[in-house]
Parts: structure tokens; sequence; C-alpha cells
């Protein structure tokens, strides 16, 4: 037997014995130190015959890997044991609770708000505000409701001064007055805001919201009316179908004008927007009256277009099924909580407006 | 207005049913608002006498009745009516009957411990009137119908319209008619009414005073003498109760019957109660009368009233007085149809606070031309009930009224409604609505019926033709998806971004008034003006804000009441400077009470602090896009801000305008308030003070560079007094080598031991590092010691050895 085999032999049998890392490392160094017994052999290379060097050359290369490829693994196997000892010990109850996180939340209104401009934004709506001080000029008399007109009746209004010249905006039309007197037509815009009417019960609150919808342009006449608001109704309520009725009704700044209910039913206590034969009113609109336009030095004669005003809180409350107006206002954590949006829920065209 | 379907029936001939006819009114803009049934059960409610009446055994209030419900049948009936009376006629419901008003369906109950069998009802009950003081009282003349039904066996409903401001006509039941026939819905009948043709003199001397602001421009009348008022006949009472009106006096009802069937509203005077003439004139300052409704009222000048030589006996087209009223033994009458201005009206009524029946007629406009018409109808109708002689009608005008005529280009109306009708069509649809029609080459000459004052231009006409062809006509054409101006501009993008960004940070949204308490508002509001308003809907409500923070410490509190503990929100909205529009601001305002971590296995609870809110406030600036190196923070805050823990963030050193304030809220304010909490802290950001970022995420994401050069961390602990801020520091060690100092930081803050007092300690870690090369220990020494001598020189500082 060579001695080549002889090592082999002596110290796979070693190795195949129960060691500690220690033991293995005597071994790695009784082996491959400066004169370990591999080591050793490597240096009688030069001496052996010719003839034979080659062969003992690539046996002797072939032994080395053999233990030392023993050898590593063996080591790995110690450490990777006492790894796992000591991180057993380490172990946790993961069933604890994690530590505190808050939420935020944006509140109905807001969301709404965001899911009407992005709809609108599509077709080439853009939003424009004014302030919720008005004057009794942006308030009433440029929208042909001059004073003493009983429409005026409808719109109790919060005044600010005895002469009643200044008030809280009874309705987002005012924006209408300043965009148009701001820019020349065309006009395409959508405005939302806060409103106020001195109106308190169970289905008014004195402060509101609406948004108001003014397009101006040449020919633009009652059908791009209806096409645009079936088109909001369809998107916002994210049905495919939706049943509509414009019927005639009365506004000073429209003319005509017309009231829009949507078609509904009550199911197990939920209101179902698009079915049913029950009639819910959402929104009034019309044609901008010529004595609008005229008023702000738009020529009734080129210009023509539609305006609309919807309650967005009671379009809030239809989506999300939200039974009381007042309770928008009355800040209870529980409600912002349960009815508010996560801040990154951003309504968008390409991700959908809701979830 | 509440109509019927028989009503209407005298006026239009058809044979559809009442469904068609309710949806046809509301697909022409009469809207219906409620369809109330008043037959039904409504035989069940019975004439009925009380013939005793007893205290109740064991309740002060209530009366035990025996009530005869005909046929000599008596029952015990408890009332709580102060008018329950042995004698009175009333309306009695039998158990089993269901309450108009209510919905309740009766029974036979035991009350304090005595069985009613059925109730005595008050005309708001039964849905006749709002009165509701009392049980109904009938008169004496339904004594013969004791146990018979007091509703007429009408099987119509009550029809309420929601009739819109611009269309008086429709509040007479011939106008709305009148507009259902030129849709289509039958056939108007023709009712014209035979002239009086009388040979009696008007001996009463009418004028109309020719003065400025005359309220009333044409005033008929006539005189029926010899007359003998009484109980209406079963007809016209019928009439009247099936609209929910009660019956009061044939002369009364009469005048109440033409007005609501032709929106002709008249008077009835005792004309021998008129002391000579009737004067119709501007009333003086001062002047009183009492009116219908028993009010004394005290006019101011330039009321427009009739009078006689006495003084005032009405205020024309709104109220008569008690003075010249017609009662069972009136005689002789004087009966007015007058033409009255709808804005005096108007301003009259609003000053006094008066809302009459007439009122709400005259100021929308009444038909100029139906003064005789209405005179007609009503004394006809009066002679043939009460008897008497009527005399030669009298009309007195100060202005003649003259017709409308508009010239119409048909092809206007597909232009605005986008759909087409034919000539024939429209003819036709103008002609039903009363319009005169001459075709003039291309357009049609079109005179106004009387009876329209809302129409007065093309877009009128235009509006009529679509209304009466029907809005389903109108066509849907899709919207196009094309946009050439983006949705929001800047401003209101970073609205959004920060609306979005500070609610991430947990805070919840709320949405509160615009207006407030003037006491919560007051303790915050600083500076500012105070903005009442002038009639606001509770004293609570009186101002508007001029701080979000009155509204969110109003709610914080009631939700801590509600035993939250730890909460945060905000609001991002409006408040207020002056009462001029556009004197307002956008401010995001945030509060934040409690703890964090409370209870938790984990972490130690701590009270939320200022510092907790200056992150919010920074964090949410920063990721708006504005640089926080540039930020400049002092310690001027409002008075509402805790004086020594609250801060004031300016975008950069220039101090233009306030971005934001952070800090605890005063603590005398959560005392005063009595809020209970550990710690409220706050921030108000201010939008418009936000000068927008000038550079858009893509300039920003242009240019990319960063140093791969070893960079060197060095720690300095430095003595100060107390007063000197750790922002003094770090700006003096960031100017010594902008290029080379990337990054400070505060890593202790420490008083006390070993420190002198009224001195601090402040340790800082100094980033340093070049990009050109690795800085070699002599380069790094060098800005060491700069940074020492800098900060020793500029803020009295003493490096700690």
């Amino acid at each position: 037997m060579s001695d080549l085999k002889k090592i082999k032999d002596e110290f796979l049998s070693k190795l195949s014995g129960k060691l500690d890392i220690s033991e293995i490392i005597q071994i790695k160094s009784d082996l491959f130190g400066k004169s370990g017994l591999i080591s050793t052999q490597f240096k009688k290379i030069g001496t052996i015959a010719e003839s034979e060097r080659k062969k003992f050359a690539s046996d002797l290369n072939i032994i080395k890997d053999e233990l030392q490829d023993l050898i590593s693994s063996r080591i790995n196997e110690l450490e990777s044991a006492e790894i796992n000892k000591k991180l057993e010990k380490e172990k946790i109850d993961i069933t604890l609770p994690e530590r505190s996180f808050v939420r935020g939340k944006i509140h109905p209104v807001s969301q709404t708000i965001d899911e009407i401009s992005s709809i609108f934004s599509e077709i080439g709506f853009s939003v424009e505000e004014g302030p919720d001080v008005e004057n009794e000029y942006n308030n009433f008399t440029a929208l042909n409701t001059p004073e003493n007109h009983p429409a005026r009746d409808m719109h109790d209004t919060f005044y600010l001064d005895e002469k009643k010249q200044k008030l809280l905006r009874t309705h987002t039309s005012p924006v209408q007055i300043r965009t148009m007197l701001k820019d020349k037509p065309p006009f395409k815009i959508i405005a939302p805001g806060r409103t106020y009417r001195s109106d308190s019960d169970q289905t008014h609150s004195p402060m509101f919201h609406q948004v108001e919808g003014l397009h101006i342009d040449k020919n633009i006449n009652m059908g791009h009316l209806k096409g645009c608001l079936n088109y909001f109704i369809k998107e916002f309520f994210e049905v495919d179908k939706i049943k509509m009725r414009f019927r005639p009704s009365h506004f000073p700044f429209t003319e005509p004008s017309a009231e829009v209910d949507i078609g509904y039913e009550m199911k197990d206590g939920k209101i179902i927007i698009g079915e049913g034969d029950q009639w819910l009113e959402i929104l009034g609109c019309g044609m901008v009256h010529p004595n609008v336009l005229k008023n702000v030095k738009v020529d009734p004669a080129k210009f023509q277009g539609y305006a609309f005003g919807i309650g967005i809180d009671r379009l809030a409350m239809l989506k999300y099924g939200i039974n009381d107006l007042r309770a928008f206002f009355d800040c209870d954590y529980r409600w912002l909580s349960h009815f508010g949006f996560d801040p990154l829920d951003v309504p968008t065209n390409y991700r959908g407006l809701s979830r | 207005m509440i109509i019927t379907f028989d009503w209407l029936k005298d006026h239009l001939k058809t044979n559809l049913k009442e469904k068609n006819l309710l949806e046809q009114l509301t697909n022409i803009g009469l809207e219906v608002e409620s369809v109330k049934s008043l037959s039904g059960d409504n035989e069940l409610f019975k004439v009925a006498e009380i013939i005793k009446t007893e205290k109740h055994p064991n309740a002060d209030r209530l009366k035990v009745c025996d009530v005869n419900i005909g046929e000599n049948e008596i029952k015990k009936v408890v009332c709580g009516a102060e008018n329950a009376k042995k004698g009175l006629l009333t309306i009695y419901a039998p158990p089993g009957a269901i309450i108009p008003k209510t919905k309740t369906k009766l029974v036979v109950a035991k009350i304090r411990g005595v069985t009613s069998y059925g109730m005595l009802c008050s005309e708001s009950e039964l849905n006749l009137s709002d009165e509701s003081d009392g049980i109904t009282e009938l008169t004496r003349e339904f004594k013969k119908n004791i146990g018979k039904s007091y509703f007429s066996k009408s099987k119509s409903n009550l029809i309420d319209l929601s009739i819109t401001p611009n269309r008086p006509d429709c509040l007479g039941v011939r106008g709305i008619a009148r507009d259902l026939a030129a849709s289509g819905f039958g056939k108007l009948v023709d009712l014209r009414e035979k002239k009086i043709h009388s040979k009696n003199r008007h001996t009463l001397k009418v004028k109309i005073n020719k003065e400025r602001g005359q309220g009333c421009t044409a005033f008929g009348s006539c005189l029926i003498t010899n007359v003998k008022n009484s109980e209406s006949p079963k007809w016209l009472k019928d009439k009247l109760i099936s609209i929910g009106q009660k019956p009061i006096s044939a002369i009364v009802d009469i005048t109440n019957y033409v007005m609501l069937d032709i929106n002709r509203p008249l008077h009835a005077y005792d004309a021998d109660k008129i002391e000579k003439g009737i004067i119709v004139r501007n009333s003086k300052f001062g002047e009183e009368f009492t009116a219908l409704d028993n009010k004394n009222y005290k006019l101011e000048s330039g009321m427009c009233v009739i009078s006689d030589n006495k003084g005032v006996l009405g205020l024309g087209g709104i109220i008569g007085g008690t003075r010249s009223s017609t009662e069972f033994n009136t005689k002789n009458i004087l009966l007015e149809s007058a033409y009255f201005e709808p804005g005096s009206i108007r301003n009259t009524a609003k000053k006094l606070n008066l809302d009459t029946d007439a009122k709400f007629r005259f100021e929308r406009g009444i038909d100029p031309l139906s003064i005789e018409d209405g005179l007609d109808k009503a004394a006809k109708l009066i002679k043939e009930i009460c008897g008497g002689e009527i005399s030669k009608i009298d009309i007195q005008k100060i202005e003649t009224y003259k017709t409308k005529k508009i010239k119409f280009d048909p092809n206007i109306f597909e232009k605005i409604s986008g759909f087409k009708i034919s000539l024939k069509e429209m003819i036709k649809i103008l002609k039903d609505l009363g319009f005169e029609v001459k075709k003039d080459k291309k357009r049609l000459e079109l005179t106004v019926p009387s009876w329209r004052p809302d129409i007065s231009q093309e877009v009128d006409i235009v509006e009529e033709l679509v209304r009466i062809s029907g809005y389903e006509k109108i066509k849907y054409i899709e919207p196009i998806k094309k946009r050439k101006k983006s949705t929001l501009n800047k401003y209101q993008k970073l609205f959004h971004f920060l609306q979005r960004s500070v609610a991430s940070k947990g805070y919840l949204e709320a949405i509160t008034w615009s207006f407030t308490d003037k006491r919560y508002n007051d303790y915050f509001r600083d500076i500012k003006k105070e903005i009442k308003i002038i009639n606001p809907i509770s004293s609570e409500l009186g101002v508007l804000r001029n701080s979000i923070f009155s509204n969110l410490i109003l709610y914080i509190n009631k939700n801590l009441d509600r035993g939250f503990k730890d909460l945060s929100i905000f609001e991002i909205g409006p408040i207020f400077n002056g009462s001029n529009p556009g004197e307002q601001n956008t401010v995001i305002c945030g509060l934040s009470a409690g703890k964090k971590s409370r209870l938790s296995w984990i972490e130690k609870d701590r009270n939320v602090d200022v510092f907790d809110v200056k992150r919010d406030v920074v964090q949410t600036l920063v990721e708006a896009g504005y640089n926080s190196e540039k930020f400049f923070i002092d310690n001027e805050t409002p008075n509402y801000y805790h004086p020594g823990k609250s801060g004031r963030l300016f975008l950069n050193n220039k101090k233009n305008q306030i971005a934001a304030y952070f800090g605890e809220i005063h603590p005398n304010i959560l005392k005063q308030i009595d809020i209970k909490t550990e710690s409220l802290v706050g921030f108000e950001i201010f939008m418009e003070n936000l000068e927008l970022p000038k550079k858009t995420l893509k300039d920003l994401k242009v240019k990319f560079s960063f140093s791969d050069f070893q960079k060197s961390e060095r720690d300095f602990a430095f003595i100060v007094n107390k007063e000197v801020k750790a922002q003094d520091l770090i700006d003096t060690i960031s100017n010594v080598d902008e290029s080379l100092i990337k990054d400070i930081k505060v890593f202790d803050v420490y008083e006390g031991d070993n420190i002198p007092e009224n001195q601090k300690s402040i340790a800082i870690s100094v980033t340093i590092q070049s990009s050109e090369r690795t800085l070699n220990e002599n380069d790094l020494e060098k800005i060491n010691n700069l940074i020492i001598k800098n900060v020793e020189d500029k803020t009295g500082a003493k490096i700690r050895s």
C-alpha cells in the first residue's frame, strides 16, 4: 500500500468520527500545515522517477481535494449546528403586537371632489375656484337673479353686512361669473367648493359642497349637456348603465333649465343606482341664459353652452351609503375613520376611481 | 300648489289616468312633489258632536268626552284639547282609522286608566291646515251632518306641485290644465266667463293716488248689495276640502275658489264699513292696522295700502284688515280685483315678514288682464249663493298693460336644443299655450299671453317648445375625450399634495363649518378682525373663523369626551381675514392630542410634543418639494401657542412670508375650554404663503451627482449660553465651507451636572467630504479648527475638552 493510500484511509476514518471544531482544525493542520502529511508528499514530487511522477501527482491531487472537501464540509456542518443552536435560544413570541402605527384618512367629500375632477379631466374640463365670501352681484344679480326675484327666497342667504352686499355664496355659480369675466371663451370648467345656506335640519346643513360645471363654446347645445352628464354619472357610480331623466325646471341663470333624476331601487336597505323605477333628484342644469352671458361680456349670438350644479355631499352619500348629511361635518373620530379614505387611494384615470 | 285630478277636469277633457297625469306634469316642468291621499279611509272620519265633557279622573289636562257620532251612538273619547266642550261640532276618527298626518292607525286604548274609543282630530292631524291648537271646530251648519263622513266621497288624491317662481299662471288650476292640453294631455275646456251686464251704479268711489312708487296700477271693483252671507253650498265646500282647505263662509270661500281656479286673487270688503270711498295710496310712516291674522302691523312709509277716510283698511295684494272684513251678517260687499306690482308686494311683505296666498301670487305676477274675469266669475257666484244685486264694474288704472311681442327665429330652436321639430308643430304648441302667432317671412311674430310675465325673449320661446315637446327628445351627444388645458393648476396640485401628505402622517381629515362660536374664535383670533354673520343660524355659529383651530379644538374635545385619548385631526380650508371677497386664506391646520405609544409592550409611551408637529410640518413641506436646508425657524408665534414651545417657519431666510406655525396650544386656552388630555400640539401651514416650487420634478431629476471620495465624521461638543439656538451653531458650521460640509447633526443637548448654570452643552456631528479628492489628516484638522473657531467667535461657545 502506497503512502498516499495509507494517509487517505487513515484520515477518512478519522474524519468520519465524532469531532469538535478544534479537533478538525488539528487534522487540517496535520495534513496541510507546513510540514503536514500532504504538504510533505507534494514536496516529494520532484524526487519521484519521471515515469511515475505524473501518476503520483495526479493521485496526490485527488486525495488532497477529497480530504479538503471533507474537512470544510465538516466545519460548515458544525458551524451551522452551532448557529442554529444559538438562534433557537433567540426565539421570540411572534404573536406579540407589532410596533404601533397610525393611519390618516381623507374625508369622503375630498375624495369625492377628486373623483369628480378626475372624471371631468378626461373630457377636457379644468378646475376653477372662487372665494367663499361673495358680493351680491356675483352671487345673484350677474346670474340673472335681480333683487326682488322670488328665486332668491330659495336661497336662505347668510349676510355679512346690513346692506346685504356681502354674503356667503349660496352656490358655486358665481365662479362662472368670475371665470368668464377673467378670460375669453371658450370655457370648459368645473368649480367645486363650499356653499352656504341658512338652513339646518335632518337633510340640510348650513354648509355643504357643490360642483359647478360650465361649457361655453360655439354650437354647444342641450345634447352636449345630456351627453356630458350621462357620461359623468355613469363614471362616477362606476356602473355600465344608468337610468336618467331630464325634466324641465327653472333657474334664473339657465334657460332652458332642467333637473336631473337618476333611477334607483332599494335592496336590503341600500340604494342601488341605475336600477329600479324610483327617481332621485341629483342635480340642476341648463343652457346658460343669454342675460348671464351679456353680463360677463360674452356675445350670446356667437357663444352658447351649458352649466350645471351638483351637490357633492349628496353624491358621496349615494355612492358610499352614508345616511346622515350632518355627520359629514360632525368630526366624529369613528365616523371619519370608517368613511374616510386612505391617502394613497388617489382617484386617477388609469387605475380607476376606487378599488 | 295643491290640485286634484277632479278639479283639473273642470278645465281639461281627458280620458287618461291619474298615473299618466303625474308623469306628464313632471315631464312638462310642473314637478309633482308628493301625492297624498285624502280618500281611502276618509269615509271613516265623521262629523260628531260633543254632548258632555268630564275631567279625567287621573289627569288634569285631559277630558273624557261623550261624543255623538250619529244614529244615537255615543262614544267615550279621551281628549286633551282645551277647546273640547259640550256642544262643539268636530271631526271624530274611530279605531282603525289612519290619521293622515302621522299615518298611524288608531286603536282602542286606555289613556291613564280610561278607555278611549277613537279620537277627536285637529285640523293639522287631518292635513286640513297647520292648525294644531285644539280640535277642529265646525260651524252649526254641520249639525245636520252628524254621523256622516266629513270628507266627500271623492277618490281624488291631493297632488302637491312644486311650481317654479317663473310660472305664476300655474298657481291656478286653469294654467296647469292649459299646459297639459298643450302637451297633448287632453283638451282645454272653453270657459269664457259671461260679462256682467248691470245697470246698477257703482256708488263707492275708488281712487289710485298717482305717487312715486305706487304699487297698484289697476283697481277693479263692483258692489254687491243686499247679500245674505252663509255657509257655502256642498259642491264648493267639497271642492275646498278636496284640496285640504277649510271652508269658512260663502263669500270668503268664493274668493278663495276663484283664486285657486284661475289664479285671480280677490278681496271682499264689507262695503258698509268703508268710510266714503277707497283710496289706494302709499302708507305713511307709523300708520297701523289690524290684519285678518289678528295681528297689529305698524307700517313704514311707501307701502301700498287700501284705505278710506278713516285710515288703512288693508295691505294691497297681501292681506286685508279686520275693520272692513266680511262676516255672516254682512249685507253689502265691495269686491276688489286689482293689479299690484311684484316688487312692491315683495318689499312690503319682506319688511313686515308676512306671507299669504295673495302675496305669493302677486309677487310672481298676476295676469293683468284677469281683473274683469275675476270680478265676473266671483260676483256671479256670490249672487247665485248669497243673492243680492251686482253693480257695474269700475276699473281705475294708472297704467295700461301693453302686450309683449317677440320675433322668433325658428332656427334658434335646433341650435339650442339640438333636435328638430316642424314649424307646424311649433305653431301648434305656441297657440295651445295662448300665444298669438303670425308668420312673417322666416320668422314668427308672437304675442305673449298676458299671464306669462316670464316670457320676454327668444330663448324663452325655445324653453316653451322644448318643455312641451319633451326633454326626452334631446339627444345624447358623447363627450369628446380631449384636453386643451391641464385640469389642475400648480397651486391646486400643491393643495392636493399637501392634503394627502398630511393625512399620510396619521391625521384624519375633518371638514368643519367655515363659521364658528365667537368664544372659541376669540381664543385663536390673535390680532385679526372679527367677522360677524348678520343672520347666523345660531349664536354659536355667529362669526366667520379667523383660524381653523377654533373648530378643531371643539371637535377634538368632543372626541376626547367620547373616550378617545390619542387623536390627530386636520382640516384644509379657508380662514377669513375680512368680509370682502378674497380676504381669505387656505390653511392646513392639524391638531394632535394625547400620547405616542400608549399601552405599548415594546415602546415607552410619551406625550405628543412640539417636535412631533415640527416633523410633520417639515416633512410635509420637504415632500412637497421645498428645501429644508433653507428653512428659517424662529419662535415668534401668535398668542394662542405656548410662548416657549412653538415656532414659526419661513421657507428661506428672506423671511418674506410665514409658511407655517407649529407648537403647543397655550395652556390657558386648554384650561378655559376644560380640555382633558396629556398634551395638545398643533400646526398651521399657510398655502398662499408657499411660493410655488420653481423646479418641476422633471427639472429636479436631471442632474445626478455624488462623491465617491472618503467621507469623515467629526464630533464636537460645545458649551453655550442657554439662549443660543442650535440653528445658530448649525448655520455657523455650514458656512465654514459649504462645499466640504455635507451634513450636520445635533445628537445631544444636555443641561445639568458638570455644566455651569444658564449654559448647555450641544453635541454635533459633522460629515466632511470633498467631491475632488480624499482629504488627508491635515485638511481635516484645518476644517476642525475653523469650525471650532467660527462657532466660538460667533456664538460665544466653548468647545468641551
